[in-house]
């Protein structure tokens, strides 16, 4: 019962939804709202389960005296505050009522610009990473690294500058052969996913079922 | 979307505000002729085709308002549902905007107004001669679905063909093959396996995917007794993974070497997800790193603090954008298709290699169709035919499904 029942929910939704492609009916359009709607529900369930799970880990690490357990007892603690301010405290810091609350200055001065860094520092890993993709060790490597050139001249003003091609190349480039790329990468992931939904529809994948797929 | 509700009675001021000052002068302006309704097929049936004749003195026209009512309703329950300026034409579709929708069965009543600078003249009142109505086969998909069919039965021909013991090969994958030469690296050094099942949701494909691969890799992991860590950002892909983690302990026959904070939720938001992965790289050091899932901006950031902690990785991912920071930054990198791909050859269940079969069948298939486009393509430049435009005609004229 236990895998049987949710593999014949999977089943029959995935069939349904499949047939309410072809449907524009509003009946059909009703039918996948409905299930759509489901989804957030389902979600904010889940979210629980996640919130425990996080609790539970690093209670067991601050418990345990693990490595670092420091650490845990901070996220413990403003896993714990953020909701705090949020819904129980909504207050502003001087109290008054058109000041942004504790929760909003701690969103906007504290968690956003922790999330910008995060963030900003792709910049020096997208050149550390370039450096490396760009030594060139083979034939392959060689050309790769001259394509990257064309295109990155094409798109500052000094390639316009040195030569009208260079522009020109490089969207020549992107437009031809990295477009085709893209394209045959991009039918590839089409029909590996209409398969592996079809893999699930009928019974055939039972991974997602978690311990109950095997 | 733009609401009418605000927009349409501007805009009928604004053409009535003109007209006002230039009223002497021309002669009476001529109401705009017969106005036909018909209902827009391949809808769910809230929209209809409203098409009127124009003015005869259309040149002094500055726009058109049609209005609406239901039938058997008052003077006052006229709304203006769309302005025509010249250019625009003289038909629209009634029912897009959901402030104005149009309700499936409901016979509505139509006029239309010209506006001109000598002032307004109004068409009589044409009730509407069909009511919208909900098609139950959108005909416009009628070649998505022989593509469908088609795809279908090369998957049943396959799984068929696979369960009758028909031995299926499939073009050996690096990045698959490289999966137990890095458990078995990290069982070497001693040191945990990090695995990371994407950062999207239950409903995305690869995470699908991603979970498969994670059992098997599990199982493996649970044989050799390695630890294993397994960070989620979605609380549902947390639940499946965590799941799908301490069956294959079972399965390895090892359920007392499950540790249940081995697979653990961290947070929702995406960069403090990246930041807390990068912490568990820099803290505890693994030897075997696997990206396997959905990935966006995150990619390098994780793919790049792996390398310089020194771990063998392997990705995959049917993000194209991502691709190309994996491949420069991981060992090995499982491209599109090949993550779906993953959990058969891992497991190598009949079924499995029939579906990929399946959809290697397609593909070719697919290949030769544009193959065969780029021949009449050059057909068309060398002996001056027009066989493509023919294709593509044939293809996506409505008329021809």
């Amino acid at each position: 019962m236990r895998r049987t029942i949710p593999l014949l929910i999977v089943m029959v939704g995935g069939i349904m939804m499949m047939i309410q492609f072809f449907i524009p009916h509003q009946i059909s359009q009703a039918v996948f709202g409905l299930y759509t709607d489901y989804v957030p529900v389902i979600a904010g369930f889940a979210l629980i389960l996640g919130v425990g799970s996080l609790t539970r880990v690093h209670y067991h690490k601050v418990r345990r005296r693990a490595e670092n357990w420091q650490y845990s007892l901070l996220v413990i603690f403003f896993l714990y505050l953020m909701p705090v301010f949020g819904i129980i405290l909504p207050a502003s810091l001087g109290g008054q009522a058109e000041e942004p609350s504790v929760f909003h200055f701690l969103y906007r001065w504290v968690q956003i610009p922790i999330q910008s860094s995060m963030f900003s520092l792709l910049a020096f890993y997208i050149a550390s990473a370039a450096f490396r993709a760009f030594r060139a060790r083979s034939a392959m490597a060689t050309v790769l690294m001259l394509a990257a050139v064309i295109v990155m001249m094409g798109q500052v003003p000094i390639g316009d500058y040195l030569g009208k091609w260079f522009p020109a190349l490089g969207l020549w480039i992107l437009r031809h052969p990295n477009l085709g790329g893209k394209r045959a990468i991009q039918l590839g992931v089409g029909f590996g996913i209409l398969a592996t939904n079809l893999k699930i529809i009928f019974g055939v994948e039972r991974n997602w079922l978690g311990g109950a797929g095997r | 979307m733009l609401s009418l509700r605000a927009t349409v009675p501007a805009m009928v001021l604004f053409a009535m505000a003109g007209n006002v000052l230039a009223q002497q002068g021309a002669g009476v302006l001529a109401p705009p002729g017969e106005v036909t309704v018909s209902d827009v097929p391949n809808d769910g049936g809230d929209q209809l085709l409203v098409c009127f004749e124009p003015s005869p003195d259309d040149e002094r026209v500055n726009s058109y308002t049609v209005y609406r009512r239901m039938q058997g309703e008052g003077d006052d329950a006229w709304r203006p549902v769309r302005v025509l300026f010249p250019g625009q034409g003289t038909s629209f579709v009634d029912g897009r905007d959901p402030d104005y929708s149009v309700r499936p069965g409901q016979i509505y009543e139509y006029r239309v107004t010209a506006l001109s600078e000598s002032g307004e003249a109004t068409g009589p009142v044409y009730v509407a001669e069909e009511a919208a109505d909900g098609e139950w086969f959108n005909t416009n998909k009628v070649r998505i679905l022989i593509g469908c069919a088609v795809f279908l039965g090369l998957i049943f021909f396959f799984f068929s063909k696979a369960q009758s013991g028909d031995k299926l090969y499939l073009r050996p994958i690096p990045g698959i093959e490289a999966i137990d030469e890095a458990i078995g690296r990290a069982t070497e050094m001693g040191k945990p396996i990090l695995y990371i099942p994407g950062l999207s949701t239950i409903s995305d494909v690869a995470t699908i995917a991603s979970l498969t691969i994670l059992g098997r890799v599990a199982k493996k992991v649970a044989e050799y007794q390695t630890p294993i860590m397994v960070p989620n950002r979605n609380p549902i892909v947390y639940t499946v993974a965590e799941e799908s983690v301490k069956q294959a302990y079972l399965e390895a026959g090892r359920p007392d070497s499950y540790d249940p904070d081995s697979v653990f939720f961290l947070t929702q938001s995406q960069f403090a997800f990246v930041a807390g992965v990068n912490g568990i790289m820099a803290r505890e050091k693994p030897a075997t790193n696997f990206y396997l899932g959905m990935f966006w901006a995150e990619s390098l950031i994780l793919a790049e603090t792996g390398s310089l902690s020194g771990a063998i990785q392997i990705a995959g991912t049917d993000a194209v954008t991502q691709l190309p920071f994996f491949i420069t930054t991981c060992d090995y990198t499982l491209i599109g298709e090949e993550l779906y791909a993953a959990s058969a050859y891992l497991g190598r269940e009949p079924k499995q290699l029939g579906a990929i079969k399946g959809q290697d069948y397609f593909k070719a298939l697919v290949m030769l169709i544009i193959f065969g486009t780029l021949v009449l393509g050059i057909l068309d430049v060398l002996a001056n035919t027009d066989l493509v435009a023919w294709l593509d005609h044939l293809v996506t004229s409505p008329a021809a499904g």
